[in-house]
């Protein structure tokens, strides 16, 4: 029993979802290796060789890895397959991962399983569905179980006291039927959203993108992430990159605190792990662990001056 | 481009209802519960339908693969503006079992008979959430793949497509035949409009069965058992932003 992490980094710096794939990896038993496709990725290759937990780096690099377009990582993972034989290939559950996973998936004809929050044995994982309102058991036969994993089910392994080998892997020819142009990532000295301990979240009932203002004051105190709902990002007050919910982030902070949300399930699905919620709203239908009620806007600017 | 589209459309629950477990714990209650299109199928087709008035496309195909009762989505989608529709006939443990890798095959398989040069998928279904099947179609019939689409736009005989990834957007080039996966910012789909749901009803949905496309529905997934997630404790009420602030103060939340 082997286990393929596909690294997710930007040739600089590994992501950190990848540091809670090698956790769900190592539950499986059995050896945890590491692929690092890039250009010229030298840097995150000695990063991951001091994971706690990972055996083997391969590394392959190419112009053609540029953008980690899934048709070029593709048929190198395939290769790698072939040449190392797995029972197991994951990622981290994020756009990378749910990119490129299906795809590889597709090309072995096993079927995925996305999103695992829960290893209850090497062929049997739990999942959400129905944005979390259900939780699936699922048991896979396939030969080489392909699964992402959803980041903040798993602690983050170990960034120091590994030792692994590294391997050069044979990049694989371009296959160029795509090509990638240009990033545009939003900058937030904040942090991240999926790993932070206290989130405050937007939404519609704020009204205007200005009044976000009012959150990141209060982020600022509180060193929190701030996010939103999908009616917030819709209405274009905040970029899509905040949205928590079932279609965007999945967070699981200590503190919740939502701002002008009316609770959608399909936003509650993203905030499930949390341990409390404040809820600041005229609404009062989500779980809530403090509930307030006063003017809204009012309520956390006195809150952002108490602190 | 002008050629052919094919659109995946999926019938599930409908986004607003209440989920319940079966006691058994075999899986959720269908019976009785509203259905509608998946949200993200809706923004596929009217990206889709966009494309045929902007005369890009020629025809626009929807697909659905599940027993009778997904001719009413199809029906949805024709009512949207699609031109005809596919009925892939899936029913009783088949249907049970039918995953994103056997509707890939099909939607693949299709994809050959209809010479289509683009496939529209939502990016993923609100019942299972698996986010796959774009890809994988993409995937089986060696096309490229934009997903998670936030913007498309035809540039000759090639998409640019701009992605909602998780730290913003990223822009790419893919060469036709592509798929593309549909996000929520792609468009606002139109509602169907009453002379268009009478039109849909004239327009034809032709019947064909898995095994008409050469696609083993085998499956080795087997759900063992759904359950309730676990329940929260009640919350407490606080009278003022001091007792608040104390209050997690003291349960060491800031």
């Amino acid at each position: 029993q082997s286990t393929l992490v596909v690294a997710e980094h930007n040739n600089d710096k590994l992501t950190p979802i990848t540091l809670n794939t090698i956790t769900a990896a190592s539950k499986l038993g059995g050896d945890v290796s590491c692929l690092v496709a890039g250009t010229n990725c030298s840097k995150v290759v000695e990063e991951i060789s001091k994971i706690q937990g990972v055996k083997k780096v391969l590394v392959a690099q190419h112009d053609s890895y540029k953008g980690a377009l899934p048709e070029e990582l593709t048929p190198l993972i395939l290769e790698t397959q072939k040449q190392f034989n797995f029972t197991h290939i994951c990622a981290g559950a994020s756009a990378f991962g749910k990119n490129l996973l299906p795809r590889v998936a597709a090309k072995l004809d096993v079927a995925p399983i996305s999103d695992i929050i829960e290893i209850k044995s090497p062929d049997t994982f739990v999942r959400t569905i129905y944005a979390g309102n259900a939780l699936s058991t699922v048991k896979c036969d396939e030969a080489v179980k392909v699964f992402t994993v959803r980041g903040t089910s798993f602690e983050a392994a170990s960034p120091g006291g590994g030792s692994a080998t590294s391997e050069e892997v044979a990049a694989t020819s371009p296959v160029a039927i795509s090509e990638w142009l240009e990033q545009n990532l939003t900058k937030s000295d904040r942090p991240e959203l999926t790993s932070a301990k206290t989130v405050i979240s937007g939404g519609r009932g704020l009204k205007s993108g200005d009044n976000f203002k009012l959150l990141y004051d209060l982020a600022d105190k509180l060193n929190a992430a701030v996010g939103a709902s999908r009616a917030a990002v819709d209405a274009g007050y905040v970029p899509n990159d905040m949205q928590v919910g079932q279609t965007g982030k999945i967070v699981a902070p200590d503190l919740y605190i939502a701002v002008g949300i009316s609770g959608a399930i399909q936003h509650l699905a993203g905030m499930k792990d949390r341990k409390d919620t404040i809820l600041k709203n005229y609404f009062t239908k989500i779980f809530i662990h403090f509930v307030f009620l006063p003017k809204m806007t009012e309520t956390v600017h006195i809150l952002t001056k108490t602190l | 481009m002008s050629g052919r589209v094919l659109v995946g459309v999926k019938r599930v629950i409908d986004y607003a209802v209440k989920i319940r477990v079966k006691p058994d714990n075999s899986g959720v209650v269908t019976d009785g519960v509203k259905h509608s299109m998946n949200p993200f199928c809706e923004i596929a087709v009217e990206e889709a339908v966009k494309l045929k008035e902007k005369k890009l496309v020629k025809e626009v195909v929807a697909v659905s693969c599940g027993p009778q009762q997904v001719q009413e989505t199809i029906r949805t989608a024709l009512a949207m503006g699609a031109d005809r529709g596919i009925h892939v006939e899936v029913s009783g443990k088949d249907y049970e079992s039918l995953g994103p890798l056997q509707v890939s095959k099909i939607m693949a398989a299709l994809a050959k008979k209809e010479e289509a040069q683009l496939l529209i998928l939502g990016k993923q279904a609100i019942d299972d959430d698996c986010n796959q099947t774009g890809q994988m179609t993409a995937a089986l019939l060696d096309w490229p793949q934009g997903t998670f689409a936030s913007e498309v736009t035809v540039e000759g005989e090639k998409l640019k497509v701009v992605r909602e990834i998780d730290g913003g957007l990223e822009t790419i080039k893919i060469n036709l035949p592509a798929v593309l996966t549909a996000d929520l910012r792609l468009n606002t789909p139109r509602y169907a409009t009453l002379p268009n749901i009478m039109k849909a009803k004239k327009k034809k949905i032709t019947q064909v069965k898995p095994s008409d496309l050469g696609v083993d529905l085998t499956s080795r997934l087997q759900v063992l058992r759904v359950d309730e997630p676990p329940q929260r404790q009640a919350g407490v009420k606080v009278e003022t932003v001091d007792d608040l602030v104390s209050k997690l103060r003291e349960c060491g939340r800031i």
